[in-house]
């Protein structure tokens, strides 16, 4: 069946440089499986597809059932030098969320 | 056990949280984090121009207003002239001891380093001459030296923002600088509340709109115990929310690699962590886990990059969209037709009937930034129809100061207490 991300997890994104990070916390534990299965670099690259311009790896969270997805090259410069809206990333959380995955 | 309340997230944020830490609940230790990664450069800005500037000249009137609740104080408002801060402080209140921690300030010495770019791997020498600030990140260490001269605030500059957190722990606790376990719990509840309300409520998604009385939101307090056990919490009676999910969100803010979170104390595991619910507004956080100290310290440095600007126009329905697009084709061809040439430029349409057009540019000169600020507005009357919220006129033009982060070894940081009575 497939769904929304948003319908069992939730998010908060932030930055370091250029770098986004973005935590996807399971709301309920159980469901950390589902976001280990589904929620791979690649397809969060490819949701992300025109604002990351660079790698994104995967860390895990199992104490918290959260993953944690470091993104580089995602906001044109960062910091100061970005020109964009939302220079420090805090879109990205929100944005995961509307991710179709399977459950 | 030791009740420590964070109650400024970033200079700018409320003036009145910290007052409501101290007045309307129990509370030992205020701690406040004014310092986001470029605040030390815009702040040497103001030290330039005026050699009692370079600190956060909120911070002594705030003293003013709550120090006689006797919380004893730690800041890092003293910014790039921490002496000068404590100076005005005590003229507000010469009753109180201030504790000064110097020693994070390396622009006098960023000649005997390479401090290479983390990022790009490139030497300071390649921006040297445009260098504005630059600061190593100091622990928890020398601030609970500061505690042991019984002083009622502590002033320092570039200060890990968790350290503030984990100094009164040490002092009152007692912890030695190998207990690797104990100072990684206390950095990971440093790191929960170093950004004020996000773990109470504030930009949380989790059932946001849910989430109660944002307006009288609660910052949050750690109860420290000597064993490493914390809990977050925040006052009785206070808007907001702690919860399992608002914690969680924010022990995955702004982190890289989470087991290992670096402070210049100890690296700090955070897959090890132990979050349980400890009732209403309540989360407990055990088993913290951490692993020896860097060799390295972490050091800010801001430099003098070029200039940019950006600058919004408004457009109404009908085909409020269409409108934003091509006035901004026709800022851009301006710019053609006069030669300018940026370095960067960002064009963002927002909405649909209703659209707001963003444009920004960024050059190493100042001159075509200048120029480009006039070009936006002038479409109020001469661009497609209805062009509105154009209120704040002309875009301004700010220096970028950018962002340098580098190693440097722990050895070339000595830092130095002075009290002032």
């Amino acid at each position: 069946m497939k769904i929304r991300l948003a319908q069992i997890a939730h998010a908060r994104s932030g930055d370091k440089g250029d770098i986004v990070n973005i935590g996807v916390i399971a709301y309920n534990e159980s469901d950390y499986e589902i976001l280990l299965r589904e929620l791979t670099p690649e397809r969060v690259k490819a949701h992300f597809s025109e604002r990351i311009q660079g790698t994104v790896e995967r860390f895990e969270l199992p104490n918290i059932g959260a993953l944690n997805f470091v993104c580089r090259q995602s906001l044109m410069g960062g910091g100061t030098l970005s020109l964009l809206s939302d220079a420090q990333g805090k879109s990205f959380g929100g944005g995961i969320l509307s991710m179709e995955i399977e459950k | 056990m030791i009740r420590i309340g964070c109650g400024q997230g970033f200079w700018g944020d409320s003036f009145e949280a910290p007052i409501r830490l101290v007045e309307d609940g129990p509370l030992d230790y205020l701690v406040l984090d004014y310092l986001a990664e470029v605040t030390m450069s815009i702040l040497q800005k103001q030290k330039l121009d005026n050699p009692s500037f370079g600190y956060a000249r909120d911070f002594p009137a705030l003293v003013e207003r709550i120090h006689s609740k006797g919380v004893k104080i730690i800041a890092n408002s003293g910014g790039v002239n921490p002496i000068a801060c404590a100076q005005e402080v005590r003229k507000r209140c010469p009753s109180l001891k201030i504790a000064v921690v110097i020693g994070d300030d390396i622009l006098n010495r960023i000649d005997q380093y390479p401090l290479l770019n983390i990022d790009t791997g490139q030497p300071l020498s390649t921006v040297k001459e445009h260098v504005l600030s630059a600061n190593a990140y100091i622990g928890a260490f020398p601030l609970a030296d500061a505690l042991q001269t019984g002083a009622d605030v502590i002033i320092t500059g570039r200060c890990a923002d968790a350290a503030l957190v984990l100094a009164p722990m040490l002092f009152e606790f007692g912890w030695s600088p190998t207990d690797w376990h104990l100072l990684a719990a206390g950095i990971t509840a440093g790191h929960i509340v170093e950004c004020g309300a996000q773990c109470t409520g504030g930009n949380c998604l989790a059932d946001w709109e849910s989430i109660p009385n944002l307006a009288t939101i609660g910052y949050p307090i750690v109860e420290a115990h000597p064993d490493g056990t914390c809990v977050i919490t925040k006052h009785s009676g206070s808007g907001g929310r702690v919860s399992l999910a608002s914690v969680k969100e924010q022990l995955v803010y702004e982190v890289g690699d989470p087991r290992a979170y670096f402070t210049p104390d100890v690296i700090a595991d955070f897959t090890a962590v132990s979050l349980t619910d400890d009732g209403p507004d309540r989360v407990k956080v055990t088993k913290g886990r951490g692993l020896p100290r860097p060799q390295m310290l972490k050091a800010s440095i801001a430099y003098h990059w070029g200039w940019k600007a950006s600058g919004t126009l408004t457009y109404g329905p009908p085909q409020g969209r269409e409108k934003a697009h091509r006035a901004a084709a026709i800022v851009n061809e301006r710019c053609q037709l006069l030669g300018l040439h940026f370095d960067d430029q960002v064009t963002e349409v927002f909405g649909d009937d209703w659209s707001i057009l963003r444009m920004a540019v960024r050059a190493k000169q100042k001159a075509p930034v200048e120029r480009w600020t006039r070009e936006m507005i002038p479409l109020v009357l001469n661009g497609p129809p209805g062009a509105t919220g154009y209120g704040d006129g002309r875009p301004k033009v700010h220096q970028v100061a950018a962002y340098w982060p580098a190693l440097l070894p722990r050895e070339a940081v000595s830092t130095r207490i002075q009290v002032l009575k």
